[in-house]
C-alpha cells in the first residue's frame, strides 16, 4: 500500500486547520463552511478505502495465510532519536482497530461538519460569530484524532492526546464570552493535564525498562501458552522477549514496574474517557455548541482511554492486576454515572453521564477479556461497542442538539411533547434510545450483549453488577425520551413559531446516523476485530440466555420509565420525595464538583499555596528587596561626592596623591 | 660662582606652588586655564633642568618639553574654545556655580 493516501487522510485536515484559521476571515461563513465539509468529505472516501482495503483487499500485507490480520505499518519516519533502540517516530499503523477507528472518526466527522452548517447559525439564517473559527478547529480535532489511532508508537499517541485535548479546549471554550463555558473549558484541560502527567510517567517507566515506544514490540510480547501473538518482525534488536522479562521483573512497592507503568498509563486513560474519580471535566463539557459534544465528549476523544487500553492488550494480559484495576474503576463508573444520569435536569448533562456510563461499559469489556475466554471475547466486544455507540451517540447528541436549536434551551422541562412538531428529530432519537438501551435488532443490543457475555464469563458479580447498570440506561434514556416527546406540549407564546424540525444539513445526519444504529448490530464484527487479529465468528459464542435477560431487564426498564413518565403524573414526585437523599445526591453528582472544590481551594489554595505564596513574597522576594534597598542607600550616603564643584574635585586629587606619597614613603623607610 | 640645580629648582617649585595656589583658589575659567599653563611650564623646566644636570649628553627631556608645549597649546585651544561655548550658553564662566554636571 503506497504512504500517498494515509498521508492525505492526515494532511488535508491539517491544511484545513491552518486555511481556515488563517484565510477563514477573508471568505464568507459559508464557504469556509463548505470548504469544510469537504475536505472532510474528501477525508471520509479515503479511509474509507484505506479501511476497505485493509479488510477486504486480502492482501498477504494484511492478512496471513491462516486468516489472520497483521499490524501493517505504511510508514515510519524517525523523528527524535534518543539511543539506537529509543527512537520516536511519526508514522501510520494499521490494524483491526486502527482502520475501524478511521471509520468511526471521519465519519462522525463528516456528519458534525455537516450538521454544524445549519445548527451553528441561528433562526433567521445568521452564522454565528467566529463560524469560520469553529470549522477550522474542528478540522484541527479531525487532524489530531486520526493521527492519534494511527500512531505508530506511543510516543506519537502521546503527542496526538495532547493535541485533542488542547482542540478539545478550544471548542468548548468555543463560546469564549460566557463564563461558564470559559472555566468548563479550563476544567477540562486541567483535569485531563493531570491525568496525562500520570500517562507521561507511565510512558517513562515504560520505555525505560522495555527500550523501546513503538507499539509492535510493546505488543508482540510472548504471552505463555498462546503461539504466536501478533506476527511481528522479530528483526528489532534484542529480541523484545528479553526485554519483558527484564521488566516484569523489578519490583516497587509490591508491584512489579510493568504493573506500575500499565496503572499510570491507564491513568491517562481514565482522565481523557472520564473514569471516576477523573470524570467531573466531562459533564461540564457540554458548556460546547452541541455538535463539538456529539463529535469529541461522546463519540470519539472520549473513547481515546479505551482506545489506549486496547493498543496495549497484549501487555495488560501480562499483568493481571492492572486489568482488575482496569474492571474495577469501569465497573464503579459506569453505575455512578447511570444512577446521576436519573436525575439531570439539562438533556445534554444526561447524555454526558450516559457517555461516561457506556464508556466504562467498555473498560469493563476490556478489563474482562481473558484470551481462554472464548478468544478473547471482551476485547473484541469493547471494539463493538465503541463502534456502535460512537454511532448512537452522536445521533442522540446530534438530536439534543436540533431540540436545544429549536427550543433555546437545554432542560427538558421547557420541552415536553414535542413528537408532534419534530418527527424526523422523534423518530431519529427513538432509534437512538433503543439502541442504547439494547433492544434487538438496534445496535447496542449486539455490542451491550457481547459485553455481558465476555462479564459473565470473567464472573457473575460483574455480570450481575453491569446489568443492572444496563437496565439503568434503558430507564434513564427513556425517562429522557418521554419527558422531551411526551407529555403535554408547552403553549407557544404570541407571535412565535412552533418548534419544528430543522434544515436538511442538520437531518440528514440524524438520519444517516439511524440508518447505521439500525443496522450496525449486524456486522459480523468479530471477523474484523480480535485481540489476536485472528477471526473468529461471534453468533457461535453467542449465548442467548444472556441476550433474553438482557432484553428482558431493558423491557423492564422500559415499562418502569414508562409507567412513571409517559404522562405527567405524581409518581415521579412521589418516588423523589420517598428518598429526598437519593435525589439529592444523584442530582448533585454525589457532590464530587464541590469534593473537588473543597479539595482544591480550601487545601490545596488556602493550606499549601497560600503560606507557600507568603513564603515567596516574604522571604525570598523580601532577602533580594533588602539587598536592592542596602545598594541604594548606600549610594545615596556616596552621592554628594559629586557635588559638580571642579576645584573640589582638585583639593581631593591633590589630597589623595599627597596621602599616596606620603605612605609610598613611609613605606620605603 | 657654580650655579647648581637647585638654583633652578627653587623656582620652578614656585612657579608651580602659583599654579596650584591659582588653579584652586580662582573662580574664573580663564583664570584657572592660565594657572595650568603655569604649573605646566614649571614641569617643563623641571624636564630640562634635570635633563641638563644629570644626563648632559642626551636629549630626551628637551624633546620632552618641546612636546608638552606642542600639546599644551593645543589642549589650550580646545580649553578657550569650551570656556567660549560654556560662556555663550549661559553668559558666565565662574566655576563655581558650573555645577551642572554633578551626580
Amino acid at each position: 500500500m503506497s504512504a500517498t493516501i494515509p498521508v492525505l487522510i492526515l494532511a488535508i485536515p491539517l491544511f484545513m486547520f491552518i486555511f481556515l484559521g488563517l484565510a477563514g476571515k477573508k471568505m464568507s461563513h459559508l464557504l469556509a463552511g463548505i470548504l469544510g465539509t469537504l475536505g472532510m468529505g474528501t477525508v471520509l472516501v479515503l479511509a474509507y478505502y484505506t479501511a476497505f482495503h485493509y479488510f477486504f483487499s486480502g492482501d498477504p500485507a494484511f492478512i496471513s495465510e491462516a486468516g489472520e490480520r497483521l499490524q501493517y505499518i505504511v510508514f515510519n519516519q524517525t523523528w527524535l532519536q534518543f539511543t539506537d533502540r529509543l527512537v520516536i517516530s511519526l508514522g501510520f499503523f494499521l490494524d483491526p482497530i486502527s482502520a475501524m477507528m478511521l471509520v468511526v472518526i471521519t465519519t462522525i466527522s463528516f456528519m458534525v461538519h455537516l450538521y454544524s452548517l445549519g445548527y451553528m447559525r441561528d433562526h433567521h439564517g445568521v452564522f454565528e460569530k467566529g463560524f469560520q473559527r469553529f470549522y477550522a478547529f474542528l478540522s484541527l480535532f479531525s487532524f489530531s484524532m486520526l493521527g492519534l489511532v494511527v500512531a505508530t508508537n506511543i510516543f506519537q499517541m502521546y503527542i496526538f492526546w495532547e493535541l485533542v485535548g488542547a482542540s478539545s479546549y478550544l471548542l468548548i471554550g468555543f463560546y469564549y464570552t460566557k463564563n461558564s463555558a470559559v472555566s468548563a473549558s479550563k476544567k477540562a484541560f486541567i483535569v485531563t493535564r493531570f491525568a496525562d502527567l500520570g500517562f507521561l510517567i507511565g510512558i517513562l517507566v515504560l520505555s525505560f525498562y522495555t527500550g523501546t515506544f513503538d507499539f509492535t514490540s510493546l505488543t508482540s510480547v510472548p504471552v505463555e501458552g498462546m503461539a504466536n501473538v501478533y506476527h511481528v518482525d522479530l528483526s528489532t534488536p534484542n529480541a523484545v522477549l528479553g526485554v519483558f522479562q527484564s521488566s516484569a521483573a523489578p519490583m516497587f512497592m509490591g508491584a512489579s514496574v510493568l504493573t506500575w507503568a500499565l496503572v499510570l498509563i491507564f491513568m491517562g486513560g481514565m482522565g481523557k474517557s472520564a473514569m471516576m474519580p477523573l470524570h467531573i471535566w466531562l459533564p461540564d463539557a457540554m458548556e460546547g455548541p452541541t455538535p463539538v459534544s456529539a463529535l469529541i465528549h461522546a463519540a470519539t476523544m472520549v473513547v481515546a482511554g479505551v482506545y489506549l487500553v486496547a493498543r496495549l492488550f497484549p501487555l495488560y494480559l501480562m499483568e493481571e492486576t492492572s486489568l482488575v484495576i482496569v474492571t474495577v474503576v469501569g465497573a464503579i463508573t459506569a453505575f455512578y454515572a447511570a444512577m446521576v444520569a436519573c436525575a439531570q435536569i439539562d438533556i445534554k448533562r444526561v447524555l454526558a453521564f450516559s457517555t461516561i456510563s457506556q464508556i466504562a461499559f467498555m473498560m469493563v469489556s476490556l478489563g474482562v477479556a481473558r484470551p481462554e475466554f472464548h478468544e478473547g471475547l471482551g476485547y473484541m466486544a469493547s471494539m463493538f461497542h465503541l463502534f456502535t455507540h460512537a454511532m448512537f451517540k452522536a445521533l442522540l447528541f446530534l438530536g439534543a442538539g436540533a431540540l436545544i436549536h429549536a427550543i433555546g434551551s437545554n432542560d427538558y422541562t421547557a420541552m415536553h411533547g414535542l413528537r408532534k412538531y419534530m418527527p424526523v428529530t422523534h423518530w431519529t432519537f427513538l432509534i437512538g434510545c433503543l439502541a442504547i438501551a439494547g433492544i434487538i435488532p438496534f445496535s447496542g443490543f449486539f455490542s451491550k450483549d457481547e459485553i455481558l457475555s465476555a462479564c459473565g464469563n470473567y464472573s457473575p458479580l460483574v455480570y450481575v453488577w453491569m446489568s443492572m447498570v444496563a437496565g439503568l440506561t434503558a430507564f434513564y434514556m427513556f425517562r429522557l425520551y418521554y419527558l422531551i416527546f411526551w407529555w403535554k406540549e408547552h403553549k407557544i407564546p404570541e407571535g412565535h413559531h412552533a418548534p419544528h424540525d430543522q434544515a436538511w444539513t442538520m437531518s440528514l445526519p440524524l438520519i444517516i446516523l439511524a440508518l447505521i444504529s439500525c443496522v450496525a448490530g449486524f456486522i459480523p464484527f468479530g471477523k474484523f476485530v480480535s485481540w489476536n487479529g485472528e477471526p473468529y465468528d461471534f453468533m457461535a459464542h453467542f449465548d442467548w440466555g444472556v441476550a433474553s435477560i438482557s432484553l428482558l431487564v431493558a423491557v423492564l426498564a422500559i415499562i418502569l420509565a414508562t409507567v412513571m413518565y409517559r404522562k405527567e403524573n405524581s409518581l415521579p414526585e412521589k418516588f423523589k420525595n420517598a428518598l429526598p437523599a437519593l435525589w439529592d445526591w444523584c442530582h448533585h453528582r454525589f457532590y464530587w464538583d464541590e469534593l473537588y472544590m473543597f479539595i482544591t481551594h480550601k487545601i490545596i489554595f488556602n493550606g499549601i499555596c497560600r503560606p507557600l505564596a507568603w513564603f515567596d513574597r516574604h522571604i525570598i522576594d523580601g532577602t533580594m528587596d533588602s539587598f536592592a534597598i542596602l545598594t541604594n542607600k548606600a549610594s545615596e550616603l556616596i552621592r554628594p561626592l559629586q557635588s559638580g564643584q571642579v576645584q573640589m574635585y582638585v583639593w581631593i586629587y591633590i589630597i589623595g596623591a599627597l596621602l599616596l606619597g606620603g605612605v609610598t614613603v613611609l613605606c620605603l623607610i | 660662582m657654580e650655579i647648581k640645580a637647585i638654583y633652578y629648582l627653587i623656582p620652578s617649585l614656585i612657579m608651580f606652588c602659583c599654579g596650584l595656589y591659582g588653579f584652586l583658589t580662582r573662580r574664573n575659567m580663564i583664570a584657572m586655564l592660565i594657572s595650568l599653563e603655569l604649573m605646566l611650564n614649571a614641569v617643563d623646566m623641571n624636564f630640562v633642568i634635570f635633563n641638563r644636570f644629570l644626563f648632559p649628553e642626551q636629549l630626551e627631556g628637551m624633546m620632552f618639553t618641546l612636546f608638552a608645549i606642542a600639546i599644551a597649546a593645543a589642549e589650550t585651544a580646545v580649553a578657550i574654545a569650551i570656556i567660549i561655548n560654556v560662556y555663550r550658553s549661559v553668559n558666565q564662566v565662574d566655576v563655581r556655580t558650573l555645577n551642572q554636571m554633578k551626580f
